[in-house]
């Protein structure tokens, strides 16, 4: 027996791939007029989420992030909110 | 021979670029107000030169936060192509004039065009996604 923390459950999840939709389905360009797509990569407090989460690359995370911004600017986005989803 | 482009050089080249820009007026305007208003704005385009390429009134829109104590607002939208001037002409003009309660202007690129000619044509598809995500 060694002292080194094992891990206990030696279940294996299943790890689902991610991928950046964006390459996937060619899409070039992310429209900030559309909050209804937008509202995929916001929390339900309306935080932006990390590319850790979505699996956007970074490239398209810059224009998701910047499109969001531009949103919120017109109102079309909001900067708090509570539940959104 | 000067293979340097100086100034002049650049302001004969006429650049044109192609711009969309958004603005909000506030909901006590009237219809006809509005229409003013935007035909003002319009006008304000034609006169220095920019070429209309869309236009697009979005109508009274709920707002997702409150805009000076305001939750609704006339969203109008205008596409052209015209050099960068323009756009300091146009923005002084927004926010001299207290209709505005917002404005956006922003600059297309190549993909920003494209998107947009789909849009109007109304040809874009909703990628349907597999709904595996948590």
């Amino acid at each position: 027996m060694t002292l080194i923390n094992e891990p206990i459950h030696q279940e294996k999840r299943k790890k689902v791939k991610k991928y950046c939709r964006f390459r996937k389905y060619g899409i070039k360009y992310v429209d900030y007029k559309d909050p209804d797509f937008l509202l995929k990569f916001v929390n339900e407090q309306g935080k932006i989420l990390p590319r850790r989460l979505t699996g956007n690359s970074l490239k398209y995370q810059k224009k998701v992030a910047q499109a969001i911004k531009r949103a919120r600017h017109l109102a079309l986005l909001p900067f708090v909110a509570d539940n959104l989803k | 021979m000067h293979l340097v482009k100086t100034k002049k050089d650049f302001q004969s080249m006429e650049f044109k670029n192609q711009y969309e820009t958004v603005f909000i007026l506030t909901p006590v305007l009237s219809e006809d107000q509005m229409r003013d208003a935007v035909d003002k704005f319009r006008k304000i385009l034609t006169e220095n030169g920019a070429e209309l390429v869309h236009e697009e009134n979005w109508g009274l829109r709920k707002l997702a936060y409150p805009i000076q104590k305001k939750k609704t607002g006339f969203y109008q939208l205008f596409e052209f192509k015209a050099g960068p001037e323009i756009v300091n002409i146009l923005e002084t003009e927004y926010r001299r004039d207290e209709r505005v309660m917002r404005y956006l202007t922003v600059k297309l690129d190549k993909y920003g065009v494209e998107y947009n000619e789909k849009r109007r044509k109304g040809e874009l598809k909703r990628v349907e996604e597999p709904q595996n995500e948590e």
